[in-house]
């Protein structure tokens, strides 16, 4: 009883953050740079589903948001389907490539999974970098608006609306997967894949599911950014990108919904800050995650912990 | 290095707090690719404008008020423009906006500065930035097509007909590649090859080796901008091929023959003026601006003048003007003004802009053709 | 038809730097199974340092020397960063390696700059005729110089007692501790060598391809592709793989579409990791958990 209480509890303070912010943003700018860190907020909660969860790590997931929302784009520019229709389309698309990936590659382990991840994102970059007819080409291509039923996204607010409620509902329907009898065979496996499959546990199988959802997920925030921010290029899909997504899991904890919030918000809201300091961004990029990895691996959450013992972090800490 | 850190933050504080007080500032935007792939357009760029600025300012700014330049890096990543150019727009509230560097940075921002109708200078290659014409997109370059035009002149010149093409493939090196595909037949000249290589490639022998193993070619030329070329050049004169080699106003920097070395002997460039301005005929009409432009980079900067350079001094002297000649920081009377300069001097050339031409170069003094020996420029007459 | 030889005589020379990154991370992984993501920025730190060290002045055995020495500084601090970090776990190892790039990445844009760069070739710009290619002298020197190192480092680990103890280690930690070996000094060598090797790689490669802040990344994964096509932990599946990436590379560009050159690695590497995990030599610490 408690535990609903503790979760529903930090759903509503969110909630409530995402409705006073608007009030104190003050130009259309900062509304992007919001807009922006709720979708890449969106991705990690995927991301750190597939990495703190089930144990999989992908260097490859900036190519996945990438190559879904060129999908959507596409769809939408070149073929003239509904906005909405596209994204569903991409979704449909993006599932059964990650499915189809998923098999070959969930039998690697530690680094040699990483690095499949690596080179499906790169192979992916270069498509899209390459096939310039379709895609525009390294210099991007421009996105037709955003409009569902009639209803044209042209205000940031609409689009602030829309993120805000699909990350609180994504939150909501994380805590309920963890909850659930998917989740604990998701941390039964994370714990230990021999002792889960001794129960009888098709571990290749959940591992998919998983690598599926974040994917999903990707796509969806990734083909909403690409329609907000009017322009695509391959540098979505690109490994630095990839390599950004996974410090925001990372910095914020592994397996820690909440620090993977707080790591997309920092690091997208930082670049920003340190513009002034442009010369220095990649440097202290750089310092941030050698500081943070060597003191603070299991990410900002370890030290929330300190403060605030919670339940999430007892499973944590089990790892 | 702390130091340096040190001394900007306090610069930081000290431009912050001065912007609170001067509040009568004219903030012109610029989009710059300083860093990157398209570094030796984007660096000069971002030189003349601060040197330039910090002149005007000095001189008491435009009729009493004083210019703050807003500049962003963009590494040559359209991505970035589009970020940055919101910003400008959004939180830097600028009147105008000076560049990009690149064909590519450019074709990606134009609606948005499109919708927030603010007056863009860009300081890019392309003839689509410009054509069709669009009401608040102005471009300070002559335009790939009269490169084209201007090395298939020379070609006929030297009884050469058959040209192989190897371009690059960022918007520039596209576009040009199609429009010299484009104006070929006005000059009987036949494209009988047609290679294209990546942003980020460091090696173009296998493009150059088909290029090499065809017998029908005469001439080959070389559509693009920053390194690529370069590395086109190196890799021109490593495989030994014998054929005249062509380069567009994408290289038209001494940046470009230091890093192609030696291979870049008898090269030949389509270029602005303003790199050879001391060795120009006195008839040529601007050749009193480039070469007080080149003489003064050169004394401020201790490093020999770029065409590119050149584009952005355009830019700024061009906003200047239509800000005096209008007696208004609007960013729609900017652009009327604009529009209206008849017989500007710029660097580039004589500007003459309309309603229908947002351009006002031509291609007579626009662009000239040069050969580099002993590692420098020389006209070809 | 002779342009084929041009093409494989190209990859070759690319195929030998591809080499000597792979033996990098090889060296790196055999001693302490981590695989460094950084790899490439030690090429880069070789390659940007000896050109600005040639700028100031210095003369070019000089320049050489000490970029050499300062790139194994590097590799070493690496070392270091790793021994103190609390967690090492291999997605922590992984994300170190990688912020450790991104920082050398940045530290190059300050302390050097954003511009391309080149040194001259070393042996002047001459080059063999060949069957209607060429074939520099910077890229014979790229030939010679690799497979010296190559061979060296095999006689290192093989016959000297150094080497030997290092392998000594790799194979068994415990055991080595027993013989009274030294293991954190072996680490650090280690991390030295594979600096090392990757830093002459950058030298040479400078003059052909010139370099930036950036060369490294494509550099280090291509170079990791190679290590792992020829069975990681393997080093003359190193010496095989990079070859084969380098060879392979430039037949596609030149047959099929150069555009796709640089996903050629990518591809042989899933195949290799799909069908044959232990690369094409085998190795018998592959899928190491």
């Amino acid at each position: 009883m408690l535990d609903k209480f503790n979760i529903n509890k930090q759903i509503l303070l969110l909630t409530g953050i995402l409705i006073v912010l608007p009030f104190l943003l003050q130009n259309d700018f900062h509304f992007e740079i919001a807009i922006l860190a709720i979708l890449n907020a969106i991705i990690c909660i995927g991301l750190n589903l597939l990495m703190g969860y089930a144990g999989q790590v992908s260097l490859g997931h900036g190519a996945f948001a990438g190559l879904g929302a060129y999908i959507s784009v596409i769809l939408t520019s070149n073929y003239e389907f509904s906005p909405l229709f596209s994204i569903f389309i991409s979704i449909l698309l993006m599932s059964i490539l990650a499915f189809i990936i998923s098999k070959p590659i969930l039998k690697l382990k530690g680094h040699y999974l990483a690095m499949a991840t690596l080179g499906i994102g790169i192979i992916i970059n270069i498509v899209l970098n390459v096939e310039e007819e379709l895609t525009g080409g390294s210099d991007g291509m421009s996105v037709d608006s955003f409009s569902v039923f009639g209803f044209e996204f042209s205000d940031s607010i609409h689009w602030y609306i829309l993120v805000s409620v699909l990350l609180v509902f994504f939150i909501w329907m994380f805590e309920n997967l963890i909850d659930s009898p998917f989740g604990r065979v998701l941390r039964s496996i994370h714990d230990s894949e021999k002792a889960a499959s001794s129960v009888g546990v098709d571990i290749s199988h959940y591992k998919s599911i998983v690598f599926v959802l974040s994917v999903f997920i990707a796509t969806i925030a990734g083909s909403l950014y690409a329609f907000f921010s009017g322009f695509i290029s391959p540098q979505e899909a690109s490994f630095n990108h990839s390599i950004e997504l996974v410090v925001m899991v990372v910095l914020g904890g592994l397996g820690r919904i909440y620090g993977a919030i707080f790591g997309a918000v920092i690091l997208t809201v930082l670049p920003q800050l340190l513009t002034a300091f442009e010369d220095y961004e990649t440097l202290i990029f750089g310092a941030i995650i050698i500081v943070v990895m060597i003191f603070l691996p299991k990410g900002i959450a370890s030290l929330w912990d300190k403060i605030v013992p919670t339940k999430e972090a007892n499973l944590a800490s089990s790892k | 290095m702390f130091k340096k850190l040190t001394s900007r933050v306090l610069a930081l504080l000290f431009i912050s707090g001065l912007a609170l007080l001067n509040a009568n500032t004219i903030k012109i935007g610029a989009i710059v690719a300083a860093t990157g792939p398209a570094s030796f357009l984007g660096d000069p760029e971002l030189k003349t404008l601060q040197h330039y600025v910090e002149k005007i300012n000095a001189n008491g700014g435009i009729n009493g008020d004083k210019i703050e330049l807003i500049h962003y890096d963009t590494g040559a990543n359209p991505k970035k423009a589009v970020t940055f150019v919101k910003r400008l727009i959004n939180q830097d509230k600028v009147v105008a906006i000076i560049g990009p560097s690149t064909t590519g940075e450019t074709m990606a921002i134009l609606k948005f500065v499109k919708k927030a109708k603010i007056p863009l200078l860009s300081m890019a290659g392309a003839v689509a930035i410009i054509d069709p014409v669009k009401p608040y997109v102005f471009k300070m370059v002559a335009t790939d097509r009269m490169a084209c035009q201007k090395v298939m002149q020379d070609l006929n010149t030297r009884g050469l007909t058959n040209l192989a093409l190897i371009s690059g493939s960022g918007g520039f090196g596209k576009s040009m590649r199609k429009q010299c595909k484009d104006v070929a037949k006005d000059y009987k000249i036949n494209i009988v090859a047609d290679e294209t290589y990546g942003k980020k490639d460091s090696d173009m022998t296998a493009q150059l080796l088909k290029i090499k193993s065809n017998s029908k070619v005469q001439a080959v030329l070389n559509p693009g901008f920053g390194q690529g070329p370069a590395i086109v050049t190196k890799n021109y004169a490593q495989l030994k091929i014998k054929h005249p080699l062509y380069q567009s106003h994408g290289v038209a920097s001494k940046k470009f023959i230091e890093i192609a070395g030696a291979s870049s002997n008898g090269v030949r460039v389509v270029a602005p003026p303003v790199v050879v301005a001391d060795k120009l005929d006195d008839s040529f009409p601007n050749k009193k601006v480039a070469l007080d432009y080149k003489n003064e980079y050169e004394k401020a900067f201790n490093t020999q003048v770029s065409s590119f350079g050149g584009h952005a001094y355009d830019a700024l002297f061009a906003i200047v003007e239509a800000i005096k000649s209008t007696d208004s920081t609007d960013p729609q009377k900017i652009r009327d003004g604009i529009e209206n300069l008849k017989n500007f001097p710029g660097v580039d050339g004589i500007v003459n802009m309309s309603k229908d031409d947002h351009l006002g170069l031509d291609t007579k003094t626009g662009m000239i053709m040069l050969e580099i020996k002993d590692l420098d420029w020389t006209i070809v007459k | 038809m002779n342009e084929i030889f041009g093409f494989i005589l190209s990859g070759i020379v690319v195929g030998f730097i591809y080499t000597l990154v792979g033996l990098g991370f090889t060296v790196i992984y055999n001693s302490s199974g981590i695989i460094n993501f950084s790899q490439g920025e030690f090429v880069m730190a070789g390659g940007m340092s000896s050109v600005f060290l040639l700028q100031a002045g210095l003369p070019l055995g000089v320049s050489f020397i000490l970029a050499i020495m300062i790139t194994s500084l590097i590799g070493i601090t690496l070392y270091k960063l790793i021994s103190i970090s609390k967690d090492s776990s291999q997605i922590s190892l992984i994300i170190l390696t990688l912020g450790f790039a991104i920082f050398l990445r940045g530290l190059a844009q300050v302390i050097f700059d954003k511009q391309l760069h080149t040194m001259p070739s070393m042996l002047g710009d001459g080059a063999f005729e060949i069957l209607d290619t060429t074939l520099s002298y910077q890229s014979i020197l790229i030939i010679i110089v690799s497979i010296i190192i190559v061979i060296s480092l095999y006689l290192f680990f093989q016959k000297t007692k150094t080497g030997q103890a290092m392998v000594a280690a790799s194979n068994n930690i415990d055991a080595a501790k027993l013989m009274g070996i030294n293991i954190k000094k072996i680490l650090m060598l280690n991390f030295a060598i594979s600096a090392v090797i990757a830093s002459i790689g950058g030298i040479l490669l400078t003059p052909i391809t010139s370099t930036n802040y950036e060369v490294g990344i494509m550099l280090g994964l291509k170079g990791f592709c190679a290590a792992i096509i020829g069975g990681l932990g393997n080093p003359f599946g190193a010496v095989a793989g990079g070859l084969l990436l380098g060879i392979l590379e430039s037949l596609v560009a030149g047959y099929i579409s150069s555009e796709y050159k640089d996903a050629v690695a990518f591809i042989v590497l899933l195949a290799i990791l799909f069908f044959m995990p232990g690369g094409i030599f085998g190795n018998t610490k592959a899928q190491r958990v």
